[in-house]
């Protein structure tokens, strides 16, 4: 049996070199929101003829509309951002463009009034809450005591500000987008997370019942040394369904599983290097008093 | 139950859900030697009647609109000037009148819903598979046009006057102060009633006046409301009593309309969507493809870590596959984006169950326990973490579904699309990891000499 726990210091600093950085990012730079919470509309199309360069599109509709950005796609595509726009003014636009560059296939058309997407922080934030504290109920009352809740709630917010945090850096650096996909993705990983704490707190829980001699360093150790395996084997099923998804499924899916992915990585990682240590330290801070 | 009627229950449960998962034509070729097979499978349709109650299902899986390409578009009901007791009203009304414009335009398997999010009312409008919506847009837009119209003199006394026998009064909408449903007190028959402002009171006089005995229309949007009443005398006060002619629930129907031509309440569209159909395509091949790659990566994974073990986990995560299809089809589950994305993770949680056990079973033996009580064991120890990990992701997913509507949390569609399949995908992991799995390792798994004790 490998004595995991003893090296409980390295993994609690392991995580703060992930969360420090990108809860850096968070209060530096915060998200690059899409409009699903910013407000704006986006119009995707795609140019038969020519291949204009973004800065041409941008001078063409500089009259036209604010515009805030213009991103090529892939093939002849290119996103179109601009201040909440009519459909009125959208066909307008298409007209322009049509007249400058030859045919143009609009391929999908989006506007999102700001109060929608206020709105729709407001109810992800709420969610996760109501989240966090169902979850914390649920494992107290499955586990008897408080510290099993506390302790798998932080280890999900471990991930979550993990996951939070990279998708803030990868926003000011590569322009990565958060939208209603990725408000998904968190809340998976907030289930996914206690999913996997729970399992090893349960071996946990069982070594207690049959084992009254034993320390509760060496039972958690136990544990995670019985558990290990199941966790990484699981993850990497999962691992294995979100990397084809990754490489293989499309643009519009293709940061929300890299979400996901980040997810069940870190979610893996803080099962059996937060969850677990954090009892033990809550139990050694509870014995020094 | 033995385990042979299990087992014949999970090959029934199997078939029944491949028949119903299956496109509804197969062509089935065989040319071998003298053996010419060349016939069509056809799904049967699927129909019960239960109670006077029918069920019944076209089994072709729904797609949403960011699949099957479409226009969602959220409104938003300006409410400044209407009473707040009426403010329910006139916004089933507008829902009413906007389903009413889409039917007009032909859109099939158009949505309209209203919703009431923080004091704001919406109406939310799915047009799938369109592509040239501008027309249709344009019409929503509008708020309700009802107008009074009078036949043309000379069409007065014909009983079988035509539309366009009717001509535009001054008396529209905005003179209506309102309609109400009121019982007759003679006869008890429902009545609707209708309340006009000075200057439609006015209008309304000398209309009935031109035409005691004959017709007058309620047109709403250019179409009639109802059949044309007749004017039995002038009406000086204002106020009109239509009679006859309909149920209870018809002149609340009517009632409401004609209060949604007084109420015109505008409407702003706040949010609108259009996929174009080749970008949901792109996404259901790309994602079915890399769903098919991670599945038998899945799978080979399994074979070579657990052997014949893994054979029967695979064998049952392939009936699980089969029974959410099924579900699917069945309930039906509108598939969108992010509910293939949580179908597919759903896989990943599924052979969670059996590596569980199978670890667990592992454990057993190697403290010394036959392998036949080490199977039972490893699947009752599993099951505390197995329930337990899964009713914590049911929590999550069930605060995504928000099945209560509550006003403070998400109801888009596209999250509940994910929940709803993390949801069922969970439940049915949980038979088909348990049930099934147990079921097939007792029927045909026996282990490797090695660990035989």
């Amino acid at each position: 049996m490998i004595n995991f726990m003893k090296l409980k210091y390295l993994y609690f600093a392991i995580s703060l070199a992930f969360i420090v950085p990108g809860i850096i990012s968070l209060g530096l730079y915060g998200f690059k929101s899409s409009i699903d919470f910013t407000g704006g509309s986006l119009l995707e199309i795609e140019l038969k003829q020519t291949k204009p360069t973004p800065a041409e599109i941008t001078q063409t509709l500089e009259t036209q509309a604010e515009l805030v950005s213009v991103t090529p796609a892939e093939g002849q595509r290119f996103v179109l951002k601009f201040k909440p726009l009519d459909r009125q003014q959208a066909l307008t636009i298409k007209e322009v463009l049509t007249k400058k560059y030859g045919e143009v296939t609009e391929i999908r058309f989006e506007t999102v009034g700001p109060t929608i997407g206020r709105e729709l922080l407001r109810k992800t934030l709420t969610a996760i809450v109501i989240a966090a504290i169902a979850i914390l109920i649920f494992v107290m009352k499955q586990f008897n005591q408080f510290k099993y809740g506390v302790c798998a709630v932080l280890a999900m917010f471990h991930d979550t500000i993990i996951l939070l945090g990279a998708f803030s850096l990868l926003g000011h650096f590569y322009g990565v987008e958060v939208d209603t996909l990725f408000v998904t993705a968190v809340l998976t990983i907030l289930s996914f997370s206690v999913h996997d704490t729970i399992v090893v707190y349960d071996r946990i829980r069982e070594s207690l019942k049959t084992n009254h001699k034993a320390g509760f360093t060496d039972i958690v150790n136990k544990a995670v040394n019985e558990t290990l395996a199941r966790s990484i084997n699981n993850s990497m099923t999962i691992i294995f369904m979100l990397l084809a998804l990754w490489l293989l499924g499309g643009e519009s899916i293709r940061w929300f599983v890299f979400a996901l992915l980040i997810g069940t990585i870190t979610g893996t990682y803080s099962s059996t290097f937060v969850a677990a240590p954090l009892l033990i330290l809550w139990e050694d801070l509870k014995n020094r008093k | 139950m033995t385990l042979g009627k299990k087992l014949y229950s999970i090959l029934f449960l199997t078939l029944f859900c491949a028949v119903i998962d299956m496109p509804k034509t197969v062509p089935l070729k065989l040319h071998y030697g003298f053996i010419n097979i060349d016939t069509k499978l056809t799904r049967p349709e699927f129909s019960i009647t239960f109670l006077g109650k029918t069920f019944s299902r076209d089994l072709e899986i729904k797609q949403g609109l960011d699949l099957k390409g479409g226009t969602q578009v959220l409104l938003s009901a300006d409410m400044q000037n209407i009473d707040v007791a009426d403010q329910a009203d006139a916004i089933e009304s507008s829902k009413e009148i906007i389903s009413r414009r889409i039917d007009l335009y032909g859109v099939s398997e158009a949505t309209v819903q209203s919703s009431v999010s923080d004091g704001e009312y919406r109406i939310i409008v799915e047009l799938p598979g369109v592509s040239n919506i501008d027309q249709a847009l344009d019409l929503i837009g509008q708020t309700a046009q009802l107008d009074f119209r009078e036949l043309l003199p000379d069409k007065k006394a014909t009983t079988q006057a035509m539309l366009s026998d009717f001509v535009q009064t001054e008396l529209t909408g905005k003179n209506l102060k309102r309609s109400r449903v009121e019982f007759d007190p003679n006869n008890g028959q429902p009545t609707v009633t209708l309340e006009f402002d000075e200057t439609g009171a006015k209008l309304f006089e000398e209309i009935t006046a031109r035409n005691v005995g004959y017709r007058v229309g309620i047109f709403l949007d250019q179409m009639p409301l109802m059949t044309p009443p007749n004017v039995s005398e002038t009406i000086r006060d204002g106020k009109a009593i239509i009679s006859g002619g309909f149920t209870t629930e018809e002149a609340k129907q009517i009632s409401i309309q004609l209060n949604a031509g007084a109420l015109p309440v505008p409407i702003n569209i706040v949010k609108q969507q259009n996929i174009g159909a080749t970008l949901g395509q792109e996404s259901v091949q790309k994602s079915v493809r890399a769903g098919f790659i991670g599945l038998s990566m899945v799978m080979l994974f399994m074979i070579l870590y657990y052997g014949w073990r893994g054979v029967i986990a695979d064998v049952a995560l392939i009936i699980y596959g089969l029974i959410t299809l099924a579900i699917y089809k069945l309930l039906p589950v509108t598939l969108t984006l992010p509910g293939l994305a949580g179908f597919i993770l759903s896989v990943g949680m599924a052979v969670d169950s059996n590596i569980l056990i199978f670890e667990r079973m592992k454990e057993e033996v190697r403290q010394g326990v036959g392998w036949q009580r080490a199977m039972e064991l490893g699947f009752g120890r599993a099951w505390d973490a197995i329930k337990d990990a899964n009713v914590a992701t049911l929590i999550t997913a069930f605060i995504l579904f928000n099945p209560l509507n509550w006003n403070f949390l998400n109801s888009s569609g596209m999250i509940r699309g994910f929940a709803l399949t993390l949801a069922l995908g969970i439940i049915v992991s949980l038979f088909t990891g348990i049930v099934v799995t147990r079921t097939l390792l007792r029927a045909f798994y026996r282990p490797p000499k090695e660990i035989k004790q």
